[in-house]
């Protein structure tokens, strides 16, 4: 895939997963069907960029602003990590 | 101050035991709780309130065949109201377009549908229950179309192992995002049916190369979770994640476990809802804490480098197959009593027996 599709691409969570703040733990957590977990501190920003509507790039370049880092490292982090989650049936993308 | 366990992300309720099919390697105990022991609808509301303020994030509805309660969606909308993520694991017998509108409506997540095989024939069979099959895949049509998230979970033995691939074909077919494909596990029902259903060496192996290479095909479209039988594994499973680290069960008359098979155990006095708090028991009670960990660990375990990862196996299988729930599991290669896995084993190659099928009285004596 060349990188501009790859940064078109927008990822959203499958049906039947969500992602919300568990105050008893005070920390996010991922639940679906026999997965529960909690991502850590760099997962948690990306997906709470996670919204149906913004693509790869959009989210990179959020991130990128907010932590000061080389656009192209933070794509392919992110990237890695959706895919990670794709394959979990956590997400779509 | 006293250390306390991290609370349990996954909270299991056995609505009730009643179910209209009679699979035989039905995972609720040998000994059927009845329909008037069971928990009341305030009781399991005040359940749910306590697993939220305990720190439990999803809820499974289950059984028996959670929808013969009539209060389900009752007990759906409070899970929700209370932020847990709700599972219903049924036989979609019971499930029709009313039904599954009220689930929905009450905000159910998602839903676990058995099937009991690729096909009528061998599924109504096993089930024990006439046209079962049919109305699975209405019901599964109808969740779908629901826009509910659906799982299509198939539990295999030498039965139907060999239609792993077709029972993979009908996932894909729904769209399910997952299916289960799990082997029997052999407690209570099962192990009782173990000569009936345990597959052969070679019926496993062709199973589980179906299953990585439909897995490879489908990644990012459809999850298949897969179970293997401890008989034939190296290592045992990490089972639920540690005796009570992760998971908490309750059976419907409200005895609270560690796992549904937990009340095999003889020489545990099972703590009851009715009587003391989650919180208390999951904190403080002797029977969680007994296993919780390594501390009560016996050689090999106690010096393994998997000691923290499957947690020494399994405490039912240990105690099914050893006598004594305190062993290393038998399914781990390095356990004193491996040996038992083999002989089992060779069940597999004779012509299986008949099936006792799971009922309330059932004649156990005979058989065992
Ligand atoms: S395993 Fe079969 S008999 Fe047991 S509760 Fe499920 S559908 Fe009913
Ligand atoms: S010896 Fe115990 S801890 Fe090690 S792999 Fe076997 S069961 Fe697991």
């Amino acid at each position: 895939m060349t990188e501009t599709a790859q940064a078109d691409r927008v990822p959203a969570f499958r049906r039947g997963t969500k992602f919300r703040f568990d105050t008893v733990r005070a920390a996010w957590v991922v639940l679906g069907p026999e997965r529960a977990f909690l991502p850590d501190e760099q997962a948690v920003e990306v997906l709470k960029l996670v919204d149906g509507a913004r693509s790869l790039g959009a989210i990179a370049e959020d991130l990128c602003a907010r932590f000061n880092a080389p656009t192209d490292l933070v794509m392919a982090d992110v990237a890695a990590l959706l895919q990670d989650l794709a394959d979990k049936g956590v997400m779509t993308w | 101050m006293v250390n306390l366990p991290d609370p349990p992300m996954s909270l299991l309720l056995e609505l009730t035991h009643r179910c209209p099919l009679q699979c035989p390697y039905c995972s609720n105990p040998l000994k059927l709780e009845r329909a008037g022991a069971e928990l009341s609808t305030d009781e399991w509301v005040s359940v749910l309130d306590q697993a939220a303020a305990l720190g439990v994030l999803q809820v499974h509805f289950s059984g028996g065949e959670p929808m013969a309660r009539p209060d389900l969606p009752d007990l759906v909308r409070h899970a929700a109201s209370l932020g847990l993520y709700s599972n219903l694991i049924t036989s979609a017998v019971l499930l029709n377009p009313r039904t599954l509108a009220a689930l929905a409506d009450a905000g159910l997540d998602h839903v676990q549908i058995s099937f009991q095989d690729a096909d009528a024939e061998g599924a109504d069979r096993i089930g024990n229950y006439a046209g079962g099959h049919a109305k699975k895949l209405a019901a599964a049509e109808l969740v779908r179309d629901a826009g509910l998230a659906l799982t299509l979970n198939f539990v295999v033995h030498r039965h139907n192992i060999a239609r792993v691939p077709q029972m993979i074909a009908m996932g894909e077919a729904f769209g399910a995002g997952r299916i289960e494909i799990a082997n029997v596990q052999y407690y209570g029902w099962g192990l009782l049916n173990r000569a009936a259903l345990l597959p052969t060496r070679a019926e496993l192996d062709a199973c589980t190369a179906a299953v990585f290479a439909a897995r490879e095909r489908l990644r990012g479209t459809m999850v298949i979770d897969y179970v293997v039988p401890d008989y034939y594994a190296a290592e045992p499973k990490g089972c639920m994640g540690g005796w009570a680290r992760r998971f908490v069960n309750i059976s419907p008359a409200g005895r609270v476990l560690p796992c549904h098979a937990a009340e095999t155990l003889p020489a545990f006095a099972w703590p009851s809802i009715r009587e003391e708090t989650l919180a208390d028991i999951w904190n403080h009670s002797e029977p969680f804490a007994r296993y919780r960990g390594t501390h009560w660990m016996p050689e090999p375990c106690k010096s393994c480098d998997r000691r923290e990862i499957d947690w020494g196996g399994c405490r039912c299988q240990a105690f099914a197959l050893t006598g004594d729930a305190g062993r290393t599991d038998p399914a781990c290669e390095l356990a004193p009593d491996h040996a038992i896995m083999a002989e089992a084993a060779q069940e597999a190659e004779a012509p299986p027996p008949a099936f006792v099928y799971r009922r309330v009285g059932a004649n156990l004596g005979v058989m065992a």
